[in-house]
Parts: structure tokens; C-alpha cells; sequence
């Protein structure tokens, strides 16, 4: 029997692994992809929101507790745990020296994310490179890695967990870690629990997956059934609008547009929706993919001019490119004079400044509904570029309730040896909304307790069969 | 709006039209994620630019040292639908520079055999010499002759021999680098750029993954290996190089010919440059066979690895002769190991030798490039 199983191959579940080989226990990890898709989500992330108090070897400045707590409230509207939030904070401040001694490197903010220099610790290589590494080190330090390996079942006596069924095998351990990601890429679910809209529509059906096609929530709904205490509303994510030509699964960071507040956006009715200039895209680019789900079709259009090249990211796919924006309206299957009222009534709205898109600049819109707030430039100069945006879910928020020792709770009680990190919890501390690079700062910190937990537990249940 | 069938069918169709257009393809890619900014050049160097011309592509490529890390980081690599593999798209592209730039220009289709081409190259290089050697003495055994090289075959002739072949790879590769160069001039060569892009070819700066921990090689872990072995290589041939240097002018300025004793220094570092040239080439080759398949180009190993070999035949004969220069088989050895400079030289700017021309050229470019304010303004916010 095994001391510790792990249940899942990202970020969380390596670390819970590493942490409880470390110490001394045996570790089986079970990853349901194959090889080559290994890592869940980890796979596609690039960095860490950390804390620091003085610079420090790739970041700038500081990024004090309270700020990081704050901005923390900010984003998830207070539905976040402010005991276990603290915890992630404090834990994300301490834990790169041990992820650089499993061999995971940093770099500097990436070129065009100067805005993270001060908060995010980028890994070099971005998230697979950090895979690879740990599964090195997993290996190096003798855990049990098996590939194609999806747990379908566990069996819990009471709040105890006894093994975990994976197809027609049975897996004993003393110490369980559930680590197996959110419930993203199961489209059904995702269905039934985004629902159908006034339209008669259902919305789900538009999105597209920017993580893994693994993460089914097999497990997460096996959860449910078995009694254990849930956290989370199964509609929120982290979604943001990217484009739609994107692969239906692991289009990754490449299928963003970061050109929403250089321009307008529309809906297939050709009609604005939402204020684009209302704060610094890195602060809004998260709420995008909600506002389109909201759009019928859950479609919207990014339209801009060529004052806009060259100030965002470059995207994967060419935008569709026209020298009249009635042609673009043509091309982009857009009801013409709908498209062009639209257009004509931004422009004439524009009260132009001095333009700035390194500031909230005085560029505004009067008298328009909604307004333009920022970096409102009348769209004038050809030729013009349209991008069809979809709903891109990155990972679901609906998760195993949990507290500071990463135990998974049934009835308000606390099991002795099944223990939760990464996305299957994450929602404990990210109830909704996002800030970047707080997923792998909530999976490392409740990987390493997880795994810290899990051993102490084997080894207590090893003392306890002694006695 | 295309789907991503049509888009994945057109960039199928792009790539089947040019190895360039495969590049500016994944380059495309690869700029909408950045991930893999710290590891070499090549991705700063593509972060200056939104799109990329032939000309961007073969730079690019050039400044790509197959280190590898970036398709082991790589989230968009097969199986993915992406299907990204940078350091063999910048492999398969730098062959085209070579025999695109290669002087006289028909002679760029020699890399396209390469390993043939070296093949019948030494061939011809040891036939010539063996039967200079049966034509000059009747045999291809003799009475030992004290190490004396110039009464098997004449110093004038060995001098003007490998002098030409000498000179007319300079000039090829000269010719090659100056029009690689006169397409790709980023600005005028000022000091300081030109010192970083010697160190960085020097010492092999990007073979170490950004990290230090050094490049990869049959799997995801990272080792110097490479980098090691090929400063042996390197070094190992640039200290024989100095050692025929330095005996050219024992010989004509000082009036000493050889044969040298074995404390002198021109025996000193040739031997030296020799032991370099065996162990280096023969890691390399070592590391080459044990390459993860997906890693580089397969097509041009032949390339690669008729050139390591022919190094080490190189080293290994001139080492035999050293060893041997007392005996019978004094002219037999000399016959072979000059059969297969012979080859080496004339064959430079013909094969895998080409990659320190325009690898060196690249590295220049982006020394001056990167000095250069960034006309972009991605991300400012």
C-alpha cells in the first residue's frame, strides 16, 4: 500500500506529491492524461503572483501582504476566505526557493506585461517548463508517476478515505490528495449549469476552453454525490474573450486580443455593450469573456483602426482587414447600417485629448451609452481590422470546501487523511473574478500543505496500526 | 471569419511553399506568447517585430542555436494542433541560408547531400594523396626518415596545396557572409556590439538555456554537455590551427622547418588541439545520435554528423602521424591525414562548417538590433 496517492499531474499535484516525498512518505501520483498532455492547466500558465517586501531577483519594488489581500477583495467582491487567502498570500512570499530547488527558473515580466514586473514571478519557459520540472524532480525522488491513469471513483468509509478506483483497479493508500482540476472541459455540465437564457439560447454552447480537454470534474462530481462539502457557484470562472477561431481546447494565452480598449466592441447586433476604457486592460481583461457569454450569440466583434497596431499584443490569428469599415462590417457578417450608426455615433462622441495608453488619459466619449471612459479615438484611419471574441474559459471556480490544513470536509467535518489543492479548492479563496497569477499561487501553496498533511496523516495512520 | 481548419490548411499550404513560411508561421505563434523570452535571443529578437519577412526568417534562424529548450517548454507542440517546433522549423530553414548564400552558387546544392559530398570528398582527398605518395616513392612503406614530412612530400608543394584550399574557403564563406550581411544590416558595426557578439559566439552564450543549466538533449533535463563539447571541438581546432600557424613561421622566419621535437610548441598545442578535437567531436556525436527525434532537423544529421566524424579523422590521423612519424608508415599516415584536411577544407564552406558564418552574423545583428529603441509599444498600459 501506498503511503500517499495523488490524484492529478498539475502544479498542485506535484507539489502535494514533492512536499509529502519529501517527507519520507511513499507517493504514487496518478495523472489521467497521457504523457504528453501532462500537467493540466499548469501547462499553459506563465507565473506566480507573489509577495515580497524588497526587490528581489526578477521582481521590482514590493508587493506587501495588505496590498496583495486587497487587491485580492477587489477582484473576487469579497467572496473569497480571508483566513485561507492570508495563508496563500503569506505561503506565495516563501515558496520559490523550494520550487527552485526542484528545478523550476524565473524570468523577468515577459516583453508587454511591464504591469506584472512588481507582482508576478514569471517561470522561464512559462508553466510546462515548470511541469517538467517537477515531474524531473518527482521522479528523481522516486514518486510512482502513472500517465493515462483517470480516477473515476473513490471509496470513503465514513469521512475516511480508504482507495481510489482507476477503471478496474483498486488503489490503497493511507493518505489521499485530490488534485484534479476544475470541471472545465466537460461541456455538458458546463451547459446545465450556465443554463438556458431569455433567448432560449444556451450560452455554454459558445464557449471555448483555453486549458486542458481533461479536466471532465469526474471526481469533483463523484465528490458531490459522496456527501462532501461543496464551495462555489459552477458559473463562475475565469473567462475571458478571445478569439474565436481559437481551438475549441488549449488555445492558452495566444488566443487573447488585447485590443478591446484601443478600440470598440459590438455585439452581433452591431451594437456597443460595455464601457472598453474603463480601467487598464490587465485589470479588465477578465471580465470580457462574462460580458460576451451576455451577448446573443456570445459573440462580440473588437474593432479598430491602424492607430491601434502595434500598441497590443500581437494575437495568433490575423484580425479580418478592410479599407472601409462598411466593408469590414460586410466581411465580418455585421448588419451594415446598424454597424455604421454604431461606429458614427462613437466617433462623433469622442472628445479627444492627449492620447496616452499608459495612463487613464482624457480621451472620452459624452453623451454616449455606455461611454468610452479612456483612450477614445475616433475609428478613422484605414485600413480597419474586426476580431470575432468568444467566451474562453480558463477554469472553473465550483469546488471542495476546505480550511487551512487543505482537509476536505463532509458535513461540516473534517476528513483525517483526504486532503484538496489546486482548482479543485481554489474557489475557498477565489469565490469570483481574477487576478493573475493567483491560480498557481493558491495551488502551490495548497499543494505544499496538502502534501505535508497527507504524509503526517500516513504516518499517523502507520502509529496508530503499531499501537 | 476563416475556422481554424481553413486557417490550419493555409498555413499547411504556406509551409509547403518555403521552409521561411513554416518560420513566420510559428514566429507568428510564438509572439502572441512569449513564454520562452529568456532563454536565447531568438524571442526578444522576434518580440521586436509584428510580422516577419524571408529575410526576418533566415535572421532568426540563424540566431536559433537548436538549444531545444524552447520545444520542450512548448504548450503548442505536438500534439497539439499548433504543432510548434521551433528548433526544427529554424533547423530546416538555416540549410537554405546556407546553400542560398553558398559561393560559387551552384555549389549551395552540395548541402543538400552533405553526408555523400563529405563521403567522396575524403575519398578523393586520400586517393590524391595515396597515389601522390605511390608516384613520389614507388611504395606506400619506406625506411624511417626522422619524422622528416618534406621528404615524402615537398614543403612547397603541402604549402600551396592546402594555402589554396585554405583560400578559397575563406573566400567562399567570405562571399557568403558579406551578402547574408548586406541583406540583414541593422545599422553601422560599432565596438560595442561587436565585443558582445564575439563573446556570445565565443562562449556559446545560448547554449546554456538562459538559466545556465545548458541546453537539452534526448529529453526535457538540461545539460552542458553540448556546450562543453563543443568548446573542446572549437578550441581543439583553433589550437591546431595555431599550431600549423606557428610552424609556418618557425619555418620562414626563423629558418627552422620541421619536423619539431615533441616539447616544442607547435607539437605542444597541436597535440594539445588534437586530444580537443577527438574528445569534442566524438561527444558530439554521441549527443547527436542520442538527439530527442523531435529535436532539430533529421534530414541534415547525415550533414552534421559527416562533419564531426571528418573533424575526428582529422584529429585522430594527425595524432597517428605524431605518434607514428618514426616508423615505415610515416608517409602512408601523412598521405591519409593530409588526404582528409584536404577534404575538411574544401568541403567549409560547403557544410555544416557554415553555421559559425551566419550564426556569428546573426549574433552581430542582434548585438546592434537590440541597442535600438523598440518601435513598439506593446503592452504599455
Amino acid at each position: 500500500m501506498h503511503d500517499v496517492l495523488v490524484i492529478g499531474g498539475g502544479n498542485a499535484a506535484l507539489c502535494a506529491a514533492l512536499m509529502a516525498r519529501e517527507a519520507g512518505a511513499s507517493v504514487l501520483l496518478l495523472e489521467a492524461s497521457p504523457r504528453e498532455w501532462r500537467g493540466g492547466n499548469s501547462q499553459h500558465t506563465r507565473n506566480l503572483r507573489c509577495m515580497h517586501d524588497a526587490p528581489q531577483d526578477v521582481l521590482v519594488d514590493m508587493y506587501a501582504e495588505e496590498e496583495f489581500w486587497q487587491d485580492l477583495l477587489k477582484v473576487t467582491a469579497g467572496n473569497t476566505n480571508e483566513h485561507l487567502a492570508r495563508l496563500v498570500i503569506r505561503a506565495s512570499s516563501t515558496c520559490r526557493p523550494w520550487m527552485r530547488k526542484h528545478g523550476v527558473r524565473f524570468q523577468p515580466a515577459l516583453a508587454g506585461t511591464l504591469h506584472l514586473s512588481r507582482t508576478n514571478a514569471f517561470f522561464m519557459g512559462g508553466g510546462k517548463a515548470l511541469v517538467n520540472a517537477y515531474y524531473r524532480s518527482a521522479e528523481h525522488l522516486g514518486v510512482q508517476v502513472r500517465y493515462d491513469s483517470p480516477v473515476d471513483a473513490l471509496e470513503i468509509r465514513g469521512s475516511r478515505f480508504l482507495a481510489a478506483h482507476c477503471g478496474t483497479e483498486r488503489i490503497q493508500a493511507k493518505a489521499c490528495v485530490l488534485a484534479a482540476g476544475g470541471f472545465e472541459s466537460n461541456r455538458e455540465w458546463l451547459r446545465e449549469a450556465w443554463g438556458q437564457n431569455e433567448r432560449g439560447e444556451w450560452p455554454a454552447d459558445n464557449f471555448l476552453i483555453r486549458g486542458t480537454r481533461f479536466n471532465q470534474g469526474v471526481l469533483l462530481k463523484h465528490m458531490m454525490a459522496q456527501g462532501a462539502d461543496i464551495i462555489g457557484d459552477p458559473t463562475q470562472a475565469h473567462c475571458v474573450a478571445i478569439d474565436a477561431r481559437a481551438p475549441l481546447y488549449d488555445g492558452g494565452i495566444v488566443t487573447r486580443v488585447d485590443a478591446v480598449s484601443l478600440g470598440v466592441m459590438v455585439n452581433s447586433n452591431a451594437v456597443r455593450f460595455y464601457d472598453e476604457g474603463e480601467d487598464f486592460w490587465p485589470k479588465r481583461y477578465a471580465i470580457w469573456g462574462r460580458l460576451v457569454a451576455l451577448q446573443p450569440g456570445q459573440i462580440g466583434y473588437c474593432i479598430i483602426d491602424s492607430k491601434a497596431i502595434g500598441r497590443f499584443m500581437p494575437p495568433v490569428f490575423p484580425g479580418v482587414k478592410a479599407d472601409s469599415l462598411a466593408q469590414l462590417a460586410r466581411t465580418l457578417g455585421l448588419d451594415e447600417s446598424r454597424f455604421m450608426q454604431t461606429l458614427s455615433e462613437y466617433n462623433a462622441a469622442c472628445r479627444v485629448g492627449t492620447f496616452d495608453h499608459t495612463v487613464l488619459d482624457d480621451c472620452h466619449t459624452e453623451g454616449l451609452a455606455p461611454p468610452k471612459s479612456h483612450w477614445a479615438q475616433p475609428i478613422d484611419r484605414p485600413p480597419y481590422y474586426g476580431y470575432a471574441l468568444r467566451p474562453g474559459i480558463t477554469f472553473t471556480y465550483l469546488g471542495l470546501k476546505t480550511d487551512a490544513r487543505a482537509r476536505v470536509y463532509f458535513d461540516a467535518a473534517p476528513s483525517d487523511n483526504l486532503f484538496v489543492a489546486g482548482e479543485m479548492m481554489a474557489g475557498n479563496v477565489l469565490g469570483q473574478g481574477y487576478t493573475a497569477g493567483v491560480g498557481m499561487s493558491i495551488g502551490t501553496a495548497f499543494g505544499l500543505i496538502a502534501g505535508t498533511e497527507a504524509a503526517r496523516a500516513a504516518t499517523k495512520s502507520m502509529a496508530d496500526a503499531v499501537a | 471569419m476563416q475556422s481554424l481548419e481553413a486557417l490550419t490548411r493555409e498555413a499547411i499550404t504556406l509551409a509547403n511553399g518555403g521552409t521561411a513560411a513554416e518560420v513566420t508561421r510559428q514566429m507568428q505563434i510564438c509572439n502572441a506568447c512569449r513564454y520562452c523570452e529568456s532563454f536565447c535571443a531568438v524571442f526578444p529578437a522576434m518580440a521586436r517585430r509584428l510580422e516577419f519577412s524571408t529575410g526576418d526568417a533566415h535572421y532568426l534562424a540563424n540566431l536559433c542555436h537548436n538549444c531545444g529548450a524552447c520545444f520542450q517548454a512548448c504548450q503548442y507542440a505536438s500534439p497539439h494542433e499548433f504543432a510548434v517546433n521551433v528548433p526544427r522549423a529554424m533547423a530546416q530553414l538555416r540549410r537554405e541560408t546556407y546553400a542560398s548564400y553558398a559561393w560559387p552558387q551552384p555549389f549551395g546544392a552540395l548541402y543538400h547531400r552533405n553526408g555523400v559530398v563529405l563521403a567522396a570528398a575524403t575519398a578523393g582527398g586520400l586517393a590524391l594523396f595515396l597515389v601522390l605518395l605511390l608516384a613520389v616513392r614507388g611504395t606506400l612503406f619506406h625506411e624511417p626518415l626522422n619524422g622528416n614530412f618534406y621528404a615524402v612530400f615537398p614543403h612547397s608543394l603541402m604549402a600551396w596545396m592546402f594555402g589554396a584550399a585554405f583560400g578559397w574557403a575563406t573566400l567562399a564563406l567570405a562571399i557568403g557572409a558579406v551578402r547574408f550581411w548586406s541583406g540583414q544590416s541593422p545599422g553601422p558595426i560599432t565596438l560595442a556590439p561587436a565585443t558582445e557578439a564575439t563573446r556570445n559566439a565565443l562562449a556559446l552564450t545560448y547554449l546554456d538555456g538562459g538559466h545556465g543549466d545548458g541546453c537539452n538533449e534526448s529529453d526535457d533535463r538540461f545539460t552542458l554537455a553540448r556546450k562543453h563539447f563543443h568548446h573542446l571541438t572549437f578550441y581543439g581546432f583553433m589550437l591546431c590551427f595555431a599550431s600549423t600557424c606557428l610552424a609556418a613561421l618557425y619555418h620562414h622566419a626563423l629558418g627552422e622547418p620541421a619536423p619539431y621535437p615533441v616539447t616544442s610548441l607547435p607539437v605542444l598545442l597541436g597535440t594539445l588541439g588534437g586530444v580537443g578535437l577527438l574528445i569534442g567531436p566524438a561527444g558530439l556525436l554521441w549527443l547527436n545520435m542520442r538527439r530527442h527525434p523531435m529535436h532539430g532537423d533529421p534530414a541534415q544529421r547525415p550533414m552534421d554528423r559527416a562533419f564531426i566524424v571528418l573533424l575526428f579523422v582529422v584529429s585522430l590521423t594527425g595524432l597517428a602521424l605524431l605518434a607514428m612519424r618514426d616508423t615505415r608508415a610515416m608517409g602512408l599516415l601523412l598521405a591519409v591525414h593530409l588526404g582528409t584536411v584536404l577534404a575538411l577544407f574544401l568541403t567549409l564552406p560547403y557544410g555544416k562548417f557554415a553555421h559559425a558564418v551566419y550564426r556569428s552574423a546573426a549574433l552581430l545583428k542582434w548585438a546592434i538590433e537590440r541597442r535600438q529603441p523598440s518601435r513598439l509599444h506593446v503592452g504599455a498600459e
